[in-house]
């Protein structure tokens, strides 16, 4: 097991190279080069002495190849020093932090939800396949896969907004903005909270009803369920102790699939909804060209997903016992 | 099957004999089908599919004929009916005469002491709505010069069926030209993931050992990506200053970066399965070469479920442009597409004032179920000898 777990954080490496440069060819994209931009800033407010821009273009790196600015950057980044938002006269690291640890949080918090609400109405679907029940989910499935988070959040808005005579959107009620921690505003967090999770929630509900459904039904089929029966096993014992089971497998092994799409629902649900995470931080920083924060935030939010997908891996061989990994990778 | 064996069990009364000969000539007309007629008849059987392939059609009808079908120029500031509401097109007048033919109200705006516009119907005229009407000129795909739009009603009282947007401009119109854009790009995206597709999934999976491990490694490693966030950073990295048609094909691109990735799976997937197949190796001992067993063997034996595969990722792709225009990174106004159109319904007071402004979204919805389905259809007829 603990070989297993080298063998993959080794594998991990090159996956993060990959996405650094990748992060670091979105931050050179824009043409012109950010330094200039800044310089072009501080001129406009006042005389700024030679050796400021010298130094700056040093720091930067600006008269170097490429690759040795990439490497700069790299380096710094892994230290923990992810440049400087020009927008915002801030440290990247200082800005992005919170923001990403509560877009971290919804995105889990969706995935929960998704596995809450998407398997009891797959194994329903399955066991009483092509019943009323399963017509109206598959097409309620069909329907949240069409519909674009966006599109729902809008929706939300506009029905919350017409029925409960409030407006959703924000982290925190009026009164509780700026209050200290309270359990009232732990509870006004939460009310704030659900309306982005169940979005985020519901496109990925529809697509794992459907597959948990086909996993258990090829589950269902196999001849031990109907030993088990013959056997005289009552009927949902024997179903959710053995084909469900084994039909949650390919769920945790898949999670890394489904993380870069929680995190793109979280980051587009965040902007409509106006929340305080990372994703209208990125939108921002993208509009205004303040590529480090821009930057730092792709190559943060796939390194994650990487980690993540490394954690279900670790979780499968943990939960599978006929996983053997040892011999292979 | 069972449809053409109904034939002739109708005709009992005849001989024995010939109803097995009838019966021999079917199974044999059944056997020698092409498979392309042998995947329609199965995809015939796939209602909703039937029904999503229309739908479609009728999608791409407005593609190609945008300028025909609608009723104005989507550029066309009315100014003076700005923000009025989708028009009631009505068949029975204020006193209770029915009309054949359908008709609507001219329509003044009013504003009261909130500045809400209002569009209340003047009664005492109608306007029928006809066909063929001559409207604003335009010209047809660039070179047939002409002024008929496919309905219309008078110039005095212009037809707003889904209303207008904040300038007045006509929603129906807008949506049409929306149409052109947004599906153009989800049918253009894919067929590059297509190409892309094909091209790494086959070198991939009939090149087998240390190629096949490489790109596989790359393709896990694009799959972990975070799409959303890459197509915004690559997408608002467009200058601002390019035309329309060049941020339109630099978006398809971006679009398709990362929609290969799947395509190549599946193709490597199938090469993998077909390399060792009796046909393959009977072909490579005739002294043909790589390329064309690629070509003439491998690719079209399981082009049907490429098809079927890349069908169900256009609405991966509709999705993808229509968020990027809404977010305001993708196209930008001019062009028109149904995420351009969206981004003007961005705040909710807006909706809360002006509902119709959503109605892109519906058509979004329509297109990706539609393709859905037919992607659904597509899938389980792919295999017609199954």
């Amino acid at each position: 097991m603990l070989l297993f777990i080298v063998k993959r954080l080794f594998l991990m490496v090159p996956t993060l190279a990959v996405i650094s440069v990748i992060s670091y060819i979105i931050i050179e994209l824009p043409p012109g080069d950010y330094v200039s931009t800044y310089i072009n800033q501080l001129t406009e407010t006042g005389d700024v002495p030679d050796h400021v821009i010298e130094n700056l273009r040093h720091q930067y790196g600006l008269n170097q190849p490429w690759y040795v600015r990439y490497w700069k950057w790299m380096t710094r980044f892994v230290g923990g020093d992810m440049g400087y938002s020009l927008a915002w006269h801030q440290p990247v690291r200082d800005l992005i932090g919170a923001r990403l640890l509560l877009s971290m949080m919804i995105s889990f918090l969706s995935l929960m939800f998704t596995w809450v609400m998407a398997f009891p109405i797959g194994i329903y679907s399955a066991v009483r396949q092509y019943s009323f029940g399963d017509y109206f989910f598959t097409f309620t499935g069909f329907l949240g896969l069409a519909i674009p988070n966006f599109l729902l959040a809008l929706i939300l808005m506009y029905l919350a907004h017409k029925y409960l005579d409030t407006g959703i959107g924000g982290l925190f009620s009026k009164e509780y903005d700026g209050a200290p921690w309270s359990f009232g505003k732990f509870i006004d967090l939460l009310e704030h909270l659900a309306i982005p999770i169940i979005i985020i929630g519901t496109a990925g509900t529809a697509g794992t009803i459907r597959v948990m459904r086909a996993n258990l039904l090829d589950e269902l089929q196999k001849p031990y369920v109907m030993t088990a029966r013959a056997k005289g096993l009552q009927y949902w014992k024997l179903i959710l102790r053995y084909p469900v089971r084994l039909a949650l497998n390919p769920f945790i092994s898949t999670v890394g699939w489904v993380l870069p799409s929680l995190i793109a629902g979280e980051t587009i649900v965040s902007v409509v909804l106006s929340l305080p995470t990372a994703g209208p931080l990125f939108l921002q920083a993208l509009l205004e060209e303040d590529m480090y924060l821009a930057g730092s935030f792709v190559m943060l939010t796939a390194s994650l997903t990487v980690v993540g997908t490394l954690l279900s891996d670790i979780l499968l061989a943990v939960i599978d016992p006929r996983i053997r990994y040892e011999g292979t990778v | 099957m069972d449809a053409v064996k109904a034939g002739p069990s109708e005709a009992e009364e005849l001989a024995d004999l010939l109803l097995e000969d009838v019966d021999d000539e079917v199974e044999e007309a059944y056997y020698l089908a092409p498979p392309l007629i042998l995947t329609w008849r199965k995809f015939r059987k796939h209602n909703l599919a039937v029904i999503s392939a229309f739908v479609l059609l009728i999608l791409y009808l407005l593609v190609l004929f945008a300028e025909f079908f609608s009723p104005h120029s989507p550029h066309e500031r009315y100014v003076e009916y700005a923000q009025a509401p989708p028009q009631r097109l009505r068949f029975i007048d204020s006193e209770g005469k029915f009309h054949l033919q359908p008709f609507v109200y001219g329509t003044e705006q009013q504003m009261d002491d909130k500045f809400m516009r209002s569009y209340p119907p003047i009664t005492d005229q109608i306007y029928p709505v006809r066909l063929f009407v001559r409207g604003a000129p335009y010209k047809m795909w660039n070179f047939l010069r002409t002024d008929v739009h496919m309905f219309g009603a008078d110039p005095e009282a212009p037809l707003f069926l889904l209303g207008t947007d904040g300038d007045g401009r006509d929603l129906l119109s807008r949506l049409i030209f929306g149409t052109r854009l947004s599906l153009s790009i989800g049918l253009l995206g894919v067929a590059l993931s297509f190409l892309l597709g094909i091209i790494i999934g086959g070198i991939s999976g009939y090149f087998g050992g240390l190629t096949d491990t490489i790109v596989q490694r790359f393709i896990e490693i694009l799959r972990a990506f975070p799409s959303l966030p890459l197509w915004m950073a690559l997408s608002a990295a467009l200058p601002a200053n390019w035309s329309v048609v060049r941020v339109y094909f630099f978006i398809t691109l971006i679009l398709s970066i990362l929609g290969w990735t799947g395509m190549a799976r599946v193709v490597r997937g199938k090469f993998l399965a077909v390399r060792e197949e009796a046909f393959v190796k009977a072909a490579r001992l005739s002294g043909a070469n790589t390329a064309w067993i690629i070509r003439r063997h491998l690719v079209p034996s399981f082009m049907s479920h490429i098809i079927a595969v890349a069908t169900l990722s256009v609405p991966g792709m509709i999705i993808g442009e229509t968020t990027l225009s809404f977010l305001g990174v993708g196209l930008r106004s001019p062009a028109i597409s149904w995420g351009v159109l969206l981004q003007d319904a961005q705040q909710v007071q807006v909706i809360i004032r002006l509902p119709w402004m959503l109605l892109p979204a519906v058509m979004v919805v329509v297109a990706v179920l539609a393709f859905n389905f037919v992607g659904d259809g597509l899938r389980d007829a792919a295999d017609p000898y199954l």
